[in-house]
């Protein structure tokens, strides 16, 4: 072509990205990859193929792993542990810089490779992924050197199974593995059957750099071998990105087995365009949301909410800057959308839009070559019930819909079983930050969207998942405190027929207590408590029921969580004045179940002072602000979980219930409280001292009854957010939490001594909230 | 193949009233102005054949300029003579564009030495450009402001670059801004004007879109950023908001306003990525000097250095090039 005729049209042409290189590095791999185990490649068993999405060629073999290869690489990773942890901070720092240096050098192969492998633009792997491996994995060596200093208390997991999706191979490798590592675990990873090449690339990395063999073992195959991985015995944490079905399932599979477990999983996340927003702006940063990875990216912003007066206009210039889109060749420079990462989710997409048209939503797209590439898109005239706006698509669809007020878009970007992110247009701070207070989303971009940096914790709310990625929360994630097993105990059977005799002294009618009032159980029965010298009383027989009431009523006292801190200190603190005049009392009660008088009046104190320490936490269990990029504020606010199922411990009647209670409260969750079913009048006696202390109704309410049963309805109630328990049907609670993906504690009767000081701490904090990263850039 | 230096059928800018709802809701987001600018070049990459097309087309836009303190009749001349030919013939010759009459988009110069420049362009069709109101900092009273225009368009400028009145921009005083460029306007009579905003000077973004605004709304034929004497020239953040405002403007009048960044722009990569932005952001028909004009004096001789290596496969010396 000449330089008379470009310049007619004043085309870019092409600009392809040389990729003998990474050629190369296939044909001498033609026979096939094996695993990477103990240090060393397997031969290469039984394989699959992987494809090349832009061109549908075969560009490698790889295999599938069996049960037995994921057994080989678990024994390796265990036996390569203890030398592991053993290793100081810094020297472990020291090889995870050797990772991020080689990353680095080894840049454009792994850009190239990864481009290959996933279809995702080179401008994207070179300029996006590959740069973030490397800060992550420069981040974490500096938690290595750090992590005995910051996280004190607290030890590595052990052995730690990673599965990783497709969408981002490599950087998903890093997130996973980099903070593993640093914590002093080893790890067998698994990466995703279609595009598990740059996790192999990654282990020729790291033999390069003379890791230790077994830190890091890789092990490919399809959903069967990540199954045997993540319920592997040999297993003491599970981290998975990838689908919420896939990750409901594992939280299935390995209830009750003690794993440690994260879960970053499926969004559906809303981008939210005020009136007053740059709309310039904010269409670019739709680009930036759902048109990046060919929008096949879980935080991506795919339900943009539009303030009704400026949605024409937006619409307009979205449709316009869409025209502007090059999908085609991921090698080429000036691509920028690529192919979709395999025919299997491309019909995926297909079949979504087919359904979404039948709705008769309106459609709009630009153009995309023949094969495996879908166009962007805009859908309008999109109501909250299509399935466009309820399902993730994981495609480069984005729907618009407009909102009348802020509290209509609130409502509407919360109106979703996901909470990973959302984006936030406007140049109005003060409305910003009263929005990303509002959301329910692990990460708030205001102004911005898909910004990521490893100083900051990345990871959802709901049935988005729990645990972070990024940043101090992330660590804590790869770091356990040392847990005693409890016992196994079955409690006595309850009944609800008349005693033979009543109890002696005062006769109190204890009932259940719901939304600030004192109720009669549902099902009109009570049962009898026993005491040492036989019955001390009567209590409620709470069922299903009972617990559906509490836990409405606790939905609606959702202003709890807004006071202040201090606010909820102060009616802490009057909580326990309130306890302590009554103290005798409370003793009493203590005694008459068996206890003496001077561990009751011990038990009594106890409980009076952790009310305190967690009145005092109340203002006190600050967020941070993370250091991430320039110009950008990184808020880690601490929110609470919403609404709590705390089942207590059947011992210390009175101060297990309080050290349940009293941290979810002072974070600002309401609570549906199950006391011990043994001798649940200690709390029932605080119905008084509760209505005294000046707590909103609804914010704490009790239901006595059989533990067990109402653990139940607890854990499988989508309308509670989590979930601690203390008993023997842990399993069940982990089993049953996958409906909504609450984020549970369970541990056995026994486990810890409420009495001593391991009955209190930060540790409950973490426990009661949750990490909401909000990035607020800034500048004129 | 001659390249005409504007399309025929482009009308003037006849400006309209002072409207400042076009302009006084509009904030612009710095943070996100900066990440999209950085796209431009990052997005887009222009190779081999297509890339010297591309640095031939930035040879087209340039108002190649000298404004300093000691130029003279002489200085003028050769920079004149470098418009003409801006490209050496062997050059030319081996990337097919010999017979294609390139030269650069228009000659800028001090009022004192338009004289010279059109003299030394006679018969070229080159424009020449006269920067005027008191460049640069524009502080002498307002009917000498016009009677330098005016003296200036005498002289032969078919071009003038005002430069505006900050003080009115930073105190928001958008009525005297709007009336001191609607006097200029009419004092240029057939020459076209180029307003410069000085945005190095104006600091915000919402600023600068704001004063773009008010220039077209008065009846700029083109915005332009800088007068290069400011401590910021032109940069892509500033190039974008400009250009989204008179985006803006022309769907809201129909016309089609012109785009001049100034000022520091040296390299034949920076050419590149202007060009990424108009096209990305207007479209083709901002490719072209009746729309689009870059103020630079040291670039071509980058560009040429950079089509040399294209026409030879050698690296080139400026040394080899003639000078201007």
């Amino acid at each position: 072509m000449q330089i008379s005729d470009i310049l007619q049209t004043m085309d870019y042409g092409k600009a392809p990205e040389d990729s003998t290189i990474v050629a190369d590095w296939l044909a001498r791999h033609e026979n096939g990859f094996g695993h990477f185990i103990d240090g060393a490649f397997t031969d290469p068993g039984e394989t699959f193929e992987v494809q090349n999405p832009a061109t549908a060629e075969v560009i490698a073999h790889v295999t599938q792993g069996s049960e037995a290869d994921v057994g080989t690489a678990i024994a390796a990773a265990r036996a390569a542990q203890p030398g592991w942890a053993a290793l100081s901070g810094h020297e472990r720092a020291r090889h995870l810089y050797a990772l991020a240096r080689h990353v680095q050098q080894h840049a454009r192969f792994l850009a190239v490779l990864e481009t290959i492998d996933n279809g995702k633009p080179i401008r994207e792997s070179r300029d996006i992924d590959i740069p973030l491996v490397a800060r992550h994995l420069y981040h974490h060596a500096g938690w290595a050197e750090l992590v005995e200093d910051e996280l004190p208390g607290t030890q590595p997991y052990g052995v730690c199974a990673q599965v990783v999706p497709w969408n981002f191979p490599l950087l998903m490798l890093a997130w996973k593995v980099a903070p593993a590592l640093a914590a002093g675990n080893t790890v067998v990873l698994k990466p995703a059957e279609y595009t598990p090449l740059s996790a192999l690339a990654f282990a020729e990395i790291a033999r390069e750099c003379g890791l230790p063999k077994g830190v890091l073992n890789i092990v490919t195959g399809d959903g069967a071998t990540g199954a045997a991985l993540v319920g592997h015995e040999g297993v003491d944490k599970v981290a998975f990105t990838g689908s919420t079905d896939v990750g409901k399932t594992i939280r299935k599979q390995i209830a009750g087995s003690g794993k440690g477990l994260t879960l970053e999983l499926g969004g559906k996340s809303p981008f939210v365009v005020f009136d007053d927003a740059d709309l310039d702006a904010a269409v670019e940063g739709v680009v930036d949301a759902i048109w990046f990875n060919q929008g096949q990216v879980c935080c991506a912003g795919a339900r943009v909410l539009v303030a009704e007066g400026v949605e024409d206009a937006f619409t307009a210039k979205l449709r316009a800057r869409m025209d502007k889109l090059i999908v085609g060749d991921p090698l080429d420079k000036n691509t920028d959308m690529g192919a979709i990462v395999h025919p299997v989710q491309l019909e995926r997409i297909k079949s979504l839009m087919a359904q979404g048209a039948a709705e008769n939503v309106e459609i709009t797209q630009g153009t995309a070559p023949e094969g495996c590439f879908y166009p962007p898109t805009i859908v309008t005239n999109v109501q909250p019930a299509s399935i466009l706006s309820t399902e993730e698509i994981f495609g480069p669809v984005v729907t618009v819909t407009p909102f009348r007020t802020p509290s209509d878009a609130v409502a509407l970007a919360n109106n979703t079983r996901y909470g990973l992110a959302a984006s936030i247009w406007s140049e109005n701070v003060n409305l910003c930050l009263d929005i990303a207070g509002q959301v329910k989303a692990g990460v708030i971009w205001i102004n911005c969207t898909n910004v990521f940096d490893a100083g900051a914790g990345f990871g959802g709310y709901r049935e988005s998942g729990f645990g972070r990625e990024g940043g101090r929360e992330g660590m804590q994630a790869y770091r356990t405190t040392p847990a005693k097993q409890g016992r196994d105990r079955t409690l006595p059977a309850l009944t609800a027929t008349p005693q033979d005799s009543g109890p002696q002294g005062l006769d109190r009618t204890a009932k259940l207590f719901i939304g600030g009032k004192q109720t009669r159980p549902d099902g009109g029965y009570v049962y009898g408590v026993e005491g040492k010298n036989g019955p001390v009383g009567l209590a409620g027989l709470g069922n299903r029921k009972d617990i559906r009431n509490a836990v409405e009523a606790a939905s609606k006292a959702s202003s709890w969580g807004g006071t202040t801190g201090h606010n909820r200190a102060q009616i802490l603190y009057y909580l326990a004045e309130n306890l302590s005049a009554r103290a005798a009392e409370f003793a009493d009660r203590l005694t008459s179940f068996g206890q003496s008088t001077q561990r009751a009046e011990a038990e009594v104190e106890t409980a009076i002072r952790r009310t305190f320490w967690y009145a005092a936490q109340a203002d006190k269990f600050d967020g941070a602000v993370h250091a991430t990029k320039s110009s950008h504020v990184t808020l880690a606010m601490n929110e609470p979980l919403g609404v709590m199922g705390l089942v207590c411990p059947t011992d210390a009647p009175l101060l297990g219930f309080i050290s349940l209670v009293m941290p979810a409260l002072a974070m600002g969750n309401r609570v549906v409280a199950v006391p011990s079913q043994v001798h649940p009048l200690s709390a029932t006696d605080l119905y008084q001292v509760i209505e005294t202390s000046d707590v909103p109704a609804g914010v704490v309410n009790i239901v006595t009854g059989s533990r067990d049963d109402l653990a139940t309805t607890l854990a499988q109630h989508d309308g509670v957010d989590g979930m601690w328990y203390v008993g023997s049907a842990g399993a069940m609670v982990e089993a049953e939490s996958a409906g909504n993906l609450k984020q549970t504690w369970v541990e056995g009767d026994g486990a810890r001594d409420w009495t001593s000081p391991e009955g209190q701490g930060r540790a409950f904090l973490h426990r009661a909230t949750q990490v909401k990263n909000i990035w607020v850039p800034y500048g004129v | 193949m001659v390249m005409s230096h504007a399309d025929p059928h482009h009308t003037r800018n006849p400006g309209m009233p002072l409207d400042p709802a076009m302009f006084d809701r509009v904030r612009v987001n710095k943070q996100a102005s900066e990440r999209r600018a950085a796209g431009f070049g990052a997005r887009r990459s222009v190779k081999k054949t297509h890339q010297a097309a591309w640095l031939v087309n930035a040879i087209r836009l340039i108002d190649l300029t000298t404004l300093s303190g000691d130029d003279t009749p002489g200085k003028v001349r050769r920079l004149c003579a470098k418009a003409r030919a801006p490209v050496a013939p062997r050059i030319a010759d081996v990337l097919g564009i010999a017979d294609m009459g390139l030269t650069v988009g228009a000659v800028c110069v001090y009022p004192t030495m338009v004289p010279h420049a059109v003299e030394a362009l006679q018969g070229s069709n080159i424009p020449v450009a006269s920067v005027a109101t008191g460049f640069p900092a524009g502080l002498m009273p307002l009917d000498l402001r016009l009677r330098e225009v005016e003296w200036a368009v005498a002289q032969g400028a078919a071009e003038i670059d005002i430069v505006i009145t900050r003080e009115h921009a930073l105190l928001g005083n958008w009525q005297a801004l709007y009336d001191e460029i609607s006097a200029m306007r009419d004092a240029c009579g057939a020459a076209h004007m180029k307003v410069i905003l000085a945005t190095g000077e104006l600091e915000t973004l919402t600023n600068v879109y704001a004063a773009s605004m008010v220039a077209m709304q008065a009846g700029a034929d083109f915005i332009k950023t800088s007068t290069g004497k400011e401590g910021v020239n032109a940069t892509l953040p500033v190039s974008l908001t400009m250009v989204r405002a008179l985006r803006d403007f022309g769907e809201a009048t129909g016309h089609r306003i012109g785009f001049k960044p100034a000022g520091g722009i040296k390299s034949a990569k920076e050419a590149l990525a202007w060009q990424v932005l108009m096209k990305e952001e207007l479209g083709r028909d901002w490719l072209n000097p009746d729309l689009f004009r870059f103020g630079a004096s040291s670039m071509l001789g980058d560009i040429e250095r950079q089509l040399e290596h294209h026409a030879t496969g050698r690296y080139a010396a400026a040394h080899r090039h003639a000078m201007s």
